[in-house]
């Protein structure tokens, strides 16, 4: 039995053996440093979870009405109608909120041990691409079930076009196809979100696992492992991937499917995060709810929009912000001008700002899913303002201060020497 | 064998063959549970296939009131989404029915395409009442029926029945194939019963029957 | 577009300072309690189904609550639908519009858009009000179109709200009897928490079944990751 398998695989190996050599390039030949931590789960937990929206998406396609009439209904056909049609609906729901955890922890990890200092600033910045790739397919995706948080938040995301200076209101109609969001609106969000931005997220991994393995794996200590070669050639504190990190990312990627079972068979809306409860009711062009709040993860920039106050009379400047919290993350690589890539390594000044940092962008995104008057409000030397909208203009300051100020904090910063090899 | 990496770091080599076999069991055992929970995960989805509630509920038996239906007229009900023929046969029709006995290929309902209690010499439950699917059992069709003067189309010993306009195939009044037709087989009669003389229950047999 | 944008963003402060501030009962529900379920489902179609529908509810799905096809067929479909239809109304959205100033929403998931509590909070606060077009009101839902469709089972009753003299308390709400209905408080109570445990169940019927699906694939996980774990140790074991 197993020589015959052996045998069919050397006559297919013999017609086509890039299989055979890419298999050998990017698993069983491709060295990652031994030291890998649980931080390194979650890149491929990240494509785990890929794969999961792309065949529970394809199967709710098959039943699934991209028409503003029939949306809603079909979903709750889904959900009722369809044999296990509410297993693949909860997959896909979940898992939305799953990739942005995964991709969320896999940035943090990033910014913890610099992986993307050079020689790595391409992976970063097709990493930031796949980050914002994903925003805009998770936001085309939440209009299809056209609830009432759907079509608001749809609403108020394209009217954020329409603040831009000259062009914005007709670029806003543009978007839409219709003066508010409609049929229109709703069909081609279908087609970006099944197909095109699908296609764009596949072809941005594998330009960044590409990109990875071209220069090779960073690690907890931040040093490069290709320095130090074996006579083998190979680099000594390397393991190849194939079978260590496979077998070792198979059971961090079971324990993974653990937590998602758990809230996707007990807690489902995880609390209104993952499926909001305004949601189950049909989109009403005529009813604004009386709460809106975008899914938990555009939190953190809807606050920051939130906390920027309107500048001659426009709401533009919230809108910057917003678009420059996001795409500072580009610039990353070069703001930061540490000579050690590790937290292990770094000083107390980065340290600290990475940690303010983290707070920051977690009460940032607990704002933004609150209504501003959440706390209450201040005393008349604050002018009675909310406290929650100055709670959040402080954490913007923040926000930006973590990115601006990282040139002089990092370079000031006392950083420990970096071992020639890695640790354990 | 060339999957293997060409420098495992260091194994311990004194008990090696320990190692092989304790890492072949759990190589084995590890893909036989993540191959079983791939089969779990492909299970609802494969199952999402069957069809919906809604379709159920379409497909549900329907009733039909028979109590209209003068001799010789053909009613069709929607079942299924598909054509069913009721019809209300004379006693010149069934007369009709005996004599094809020898024109057709199955005369006797050989084939299962009727429910035990219409397997006989008219293919119903009551003689007059026929209940048919008019779907042609050649390629899907519905056929159109030809009265017994539609002689100057269908030749002039034709007795009555049905033709498929799509490849010809010609059914006698109780939906047998005439020898020679393309249709392999007679026509379906779906299951039902009566409710009661005048109501017939299309897509259900009779309770415990 | 611009001040709507503006709108939208201000928008949550003003929906709260609207908010009423009337404080949400505990719904004591019990999806397991199938004679709970079914005297809900019995209230659901006598009262709620008159106007509003539930388009996406099958009636024989109702069999999730332990009744035959021919129980829900005598006992719980009023109109000339059949066994395997959903739960349509009558009243089309244009008569509702008419007769209510909007249209009755459809209550299939309105559990799930709403919650239990504040159902069961909501069908035991309405009042009479002589100064709203259906002579009644609701101190849960201030304005709301929709009458008191329950009041011949809760009788009618007065709603007093006093302010409280410190700035930030909240007001108080004396309830008083304006005239009996055919249950005390204890049972209509009990009639309105099975009619929210029905409409709870309604919104998911699938719910308790998941959890059982789900406790087996957890077990099966478990068992997945003991293996994957111990696979990964005996590699591992080569790395010094």
């Amino acid at each position: 039995m197993a020589s015959r398998l052996m045998a069919l695989w050397d006559w297919f190996d013999a017609r086509m053996p890039s299989v055979g050599e890419e298999f050998r390039k990017h698993m069983s030949e491709y060295y990652a440093p031994k030291n890998f931590n649980f931080w390194y789960f979650f890149g491929a937990l990240s494509i785990l979870v890929l794969v999961i929206q792309i065949v529970s998406g394809i199967f709710l396609t098959m039943n699934y009405k991209p028409d503003a009439a029939l949306a809603f209904g079909s979903v709750e056909y889904i959900m009722r109608d369809v044999p296990g049609g509410w297993l693949i609906r909860y997959i896909h729901s979940t898992g939305a909120s799953a990739f942005f955890v995964v991709v969320y922890l896999h940035m943090f990890r990033g910014l913890l041990y610099g992986s993307y200092k050079a020689p790595r600033e391409l992976i970063w910045i097709f990493g930031v691409l796949i980050y914002l790739t994903l925003m805009g397919e998770a936001f085309m995706g939440y209009l299809l079930p056209w609830g009432q948080m759907s079509y608001w938040g749809a609403q108020v995301i394209v009217n954020l076009f329409s603040t831009i200076p000259l062009i914005g209101p007709d670029l806003a109609i543009w978007i839409r196809g219709d003066y508010v969001v409609g049929d229109a609106t709703l069909n081609r969000f279908f087609a970006l979100h099944v197909v095109a931005l699908p296609l764009v997220l596949l072809g941005l991994v594998a330009a960044h696992i590409l990109a990875l393995h071209d220069v090779g794996s960073n690690n907890p200590d931040g040093v490069e492992i290709k320095k130090v070669k074996g006579p083998d050639g190979h680099p000594l504190d390397g393991i190849p991937f194939h079978p260590y990190y496979t077998v070792k990312d198979l059971a961090g990627a079971v324990l993974f499917m653990a937590v998602f079972c758990v809230i996707l068979f007990f807690v489902p809306e995880m609390g209104g995060y993952f499926l909001e409860y305004n949601n189950f009711i049909p989109a009403d062009p005529l009813k604004t709810p009386a709460h809106i709040a975008p899914v938990w993860y555009f939190t953190p920039y809807y606050s920051v929009l939130r906390a920027v106050p309107p500048l001659f009379n426009s709401q533009f400047p919230g809108v910057l912000a917003m678009g420059i919290a996001t795409l500072i993350l580009f610039f990353l690589p070069w703001l930061d001008r540490g000579t050690v890539k590790s937290i292990r390594y770094r000083g107390g000044l980065y340290k600290s700002a990475l940690a303010i940092f983290v707070f920051t962008f977690l009460m940032l995104g607990y704002l933004g899913t609150e209504p501003v008057t959440v706390w209450g409000q201040a005393g008349a030397w604050l002018g009675n303002a909310d406290r929650a909208t100055v709670a959040a203009r402080i954490f913007t300051v923040l926000y930006f201060a973590f990115f601006f100020l990282m040139p002089w904090y990092t370079a000031r910063d006392k950083t420990r020497p970096v071992p020639e090899r890695v640790t354990m | 064998m060339r999957f293997l990496p060409h420098s495992v770091p260091r194994p311990d080599m004194s008990d090696k063959k320990n190692i092989d076999n304790t890492r072949r069991n759990l190589i084995v055992a590890t893909a036989a549970a993540s191959g079983a929970a791939g089969v779990g995960v492909a299970i609802p989805f494969a199952w999402s296939w069957w069809p919906s509630e809604r379709a159920k509920a379409a497909g549900a038996p329907v009733e039909a009131d028979i109590s209209g239906l003068a001799p010789g007229e053909l009613q069709v009900v929607e079942w299924r989404g598909k054509p069913v023929w009721v019809m209300r046969r004379t006693k010149e029709m069934l007369e009709a029915v005996r004599k094809s006995d020898d024109r057709v290929s199955d005369p006797k309902s050989e084939v299962p395409l009727q429910p035990e209690y219409a397997k006989n010499e008219y293919r119903s439950i009551k003689p007059e009442i026929l209940v048919l699917v008019g779907i042609c059992s050649h390629l899907g069709c519905s056929p159109q029926s030809k009265p017994i003067d539609a002689k100057a189309e269908m030749g002039a010993d034709w007795l009555g029945g049905f033709l498929c306009p799509c490849h010809g195939s010609k059914f006698d009044l109780a939906g047998r194939v005439y020898k020679g037709a393309p249709a392999p087989v007679n026509l379906d009669v779906p299951p039902y019963t009566y409710l009661s003389d005048s109501t017939i229950l299309i897509g259900e047999d009779k309770k415990g029957a | 577009m611009r001040s709507l944008l503006l709108a939208v963003l201000l928008l949550p402060l003003q929906a709260l300072a609207a908010g009423g501030g009337y404080r949400l009962d505990r719904a004591p529900i019990d999806p397991t309690d199938l004679m709970s379920l079914q005297s809900g489902a019995r209230t659901f179609v006598n009262y709620c189904l008159n106007c509003h529908g539930a388009q996406f509810m099958r009636y024989n799905r109702l069999a999730d609550l332990g009744l035959t096809e021919a129980q829900i067929r005598d006992n719980l479909v009023f109109t000339d639908a059949k066994i395997g239809e959903t739960m349509r109304v009558a009243l089309g959205a244009k008569e509702g519009k008419a007769m209510f100033g909007v249209a009755p929403p459809d209550l299939t998931v309105i559990g799930r858009a709403r919650g239990a509590d504040w159902l069961y909070t909501y069908l035991r606060a309405f009042y009479r009000d002589p100064g709203s077009p259906t002579g009644w009101n609701n101190a849960l839902f201030p304005q709301v179109a929709m009458p008191h469709v329950l009041w011949t089972l809760q009788g009618e009753r007065r709603l007093k709200v006093v302010s409280r003299a410190a700035e930030h308390a909240p007001d108080e709400f004396q309830w008083s009897q304006i005239s009996p209905g055919e249950q005390n408080t204890v049972q209509y109570d009990a009639t309105v928490r099975d009619l929210v445990n029905f409409l709870v169940y309604m919104g998911e019927p699938v719910a308790s079944s998941r959890k059982r699906i789900g406790v087996v694939v957890l077990f099966a996980l478990g068992i997945l990751f003991i293996l994957a774990y111990a696979l990964k140790k005996e590699y591992w074991k080569d790395v010094k």
